[in-house]
């Protein structure tokens, strides 16, 4: 069953189209993973998704409805149902951890601040935190704990379907491979769809079912990541083994 | 020329679009009342001083001015009455609002700026939460309270700094300044300032979060948005204080 289908899908800024009638679908089950370099769009396509921005054309179908003409207020639904993890994490910077995934239970639900906390702490737990970042600050605490703590708070409302965008970019080897294998032990269990938008191979190959490639607005090539890395793309070629220019 | 003109059509558009959402949006649930609560603190209770002392001095020099200039007349006499309709139908509510409206917009547009130039407003968006309801509304209707507020108490203030330079400076009688004041002045007088501060407190609310929310460059267009602010609300005060008026005398006189 498809959780996303997106066909013909147009946008422009300004004189540039930045996408150019892309079309893609991606089932219950899946993680598809969307490949390019700086500017090819990836970013904007995840944003279209998650409702965040309109398309000049095409259609947007999500959870079986389509999302390109709804209001902001008849979008809110929708995106409870999806947990979208930033670039820079987009912590609420005067809020603590705590505070900060607790954020969608306080807003959404009548929960008791006993169960808050308990699903505070083993959502944390999931992303390998501690109690002890609970009264820290976003500003005190390390890239790689940011975007943990942005993936917990994405997490708590139990979402249907994860949108990450470059969960690796700026984290050292290390923390990038904890994330791969983060986005992994989540399949497991806490949510088994996601798009994840990126640019790092090794992350691809760890958690990509299938894999699409966004050049110049359009998707050069799209399917298992065997495939993709056998295509005759030239262009892709050169993107996939770091010789574009 | 054209691109100016676009662009300040857009301001208007976009500042018209804003007001339109925060109606559609204007039922708050219960838990977002101490957001009102905690909006009326920063924007009152921060402003108190600064709002008192432009009130009584304004109050002040208007009194020495019209007194030394009504004395030319033989007029004296009507100083009282001058300086409280004065101050109770422009000077009261016209100057909280530049000078409190400034404050309050700009540091609602720094705010709201940096937390959509850090992704905090998508960030929201995201998390199923109704951005208007939860950063807009509770501060609109803050300054729909805090405004009229302010102003009162700038009217009370400006009044008393007015009779007490009359009473050092020129040695006029408390008694009969205060019987001819309130002789002349009536309630109107007092109720069209207080209406006027209401307009101007949610003109400089929406002024403030549509500059934060449009925010785009980085920290360079952060402080863009935050000094176009303050111009903003300083013209956008004056030019609809002439409007009010205008509806207001048309209505009430």
């Amino acid at each position: 069953m498809a959780i996303v289908e997106v066909n013909g899908l147009t946008k422009r800024f300004d004189a540039v189209e930045v996408l150019r009638g892309l079309s893609l679908t991606l089932d219950k089950g899946e993680t598809l993973v969307i490949m390019g370099g700086s500017g090819s769009g990836k970013t904007v396509l995840l944003r279209h998704i998650a409702g965040l921005i309109r398309p000049d054309a095409g259609s947007i179908r999500v959870f079986g409805r389509n999302i390109e003409h709804l209001s902001e207020e008849a979008l809110l639904p929708i995106r409870r149902r999806m947990g979208y993890v930033f670039q820079g994490a987009a912590l609420f910077d005067s809020l603590p951890v705590y505070e900060n995934v607790a954020y969608p239970l306080r807003e959404h639900t009548s929960l008791r601040e006993r169960e808050i906390r308990e699903r505070v702490v083993h959502f944390l737990s999931l992303v390998a935190l501690g109690d002890e970042v609970l009264p820290l600050l976003p500003s005190e605490l390390s890239g790689g704990m940011r975007k943990r703590v942005g993936i917990a708070r994405a997490l708590i409302g139990e979402p249907e379907m994860l949108l990450f965008d470059e969960p690796t970019a700026g984290l050292d080897p290390t923390n990038s491979k904890m994330v791969g294998e983060l986005i992994m032990e989540l399949r497991r269990g806490v949510c088994d769809t996601s798009i994840v938008v990126t640019h790092d191979l090794e992350l691809t190959k760890t958690v990509a079912d299938r894999v699409a490639v966004l050049m110049r607005g359009q998707f050069a090539a799209m399917g298992p990541m065997q495939d993709v890395m056998d295509t005759s793309n030239p262009a892709v070629q050169a993107f996939l083994s770091g010789e574009a220019r | 020329m054209d691109t100016y003109l676009r662009r300040t059509a857009m301001w208007y558009g976009g500042v018209g679009l804003l007001t339109a959402r925060v109606f559609v949006n204007l039922a708050l649930p219960p838990k977002y009342f101490r957001l009102v609560i905690r909006e009326m603190e920063t924007m009152g209770v921060r402003s108190l001083a600064v709002a008192m002392t432009a009130a009584v001095f304004t109050g002040m020099v208007f009194a020495l001015q019209s007194a030394i200039n009504m004395a030319r007349f033989g007029a004296e006499a009507y100083v009282g009455p001058i300086v409280a309709m004065a101050i109770f139908r422009e000077l009261g509510p016209v100057l909280t609002a530049i000078l409190v409206g400034g404050k309050v917009a700009s540091g609602i547009a720094a705010e709201l700026g940096s937390m959509k130039v850090t992704e905090q407003i998508d960030a929201l968006r995201t998390l199923g939460v109704n951005y208007v309801k939860r950063l807009i509304v509770p501060r609109l209707l803050a300054a729909l309270v805090v405004f009229p507020v302010l102003t009162a108490l700038a009217d009370v203030v400006g009044v008393l700094g007015g009779m007490m330079i009359m009473y050092i400076e020129r040695g006029a009688d408390l008694h009969h300044y205060w019987t001819v004041t309130s002789y002349w002045v009536l309630p109107r007088d007092f109720l069209t300032g207080i209406g006027k501060s209401v307009f101007f407190g949610g003109i400089v609310t929406l002024i403030g979060c549509y500059n934060g929310l449009s925010t785009e460059g980085g920290t360079e267009g952060l402080g863009r948005a935050t000094t176009a602010t303050v111009v903003h609300v300083a013209v956008g005060v004056i030019v609809s204080d002439f409007f009010l008026t205008k509806l207001f005398l048309m209505m009430f006189w």
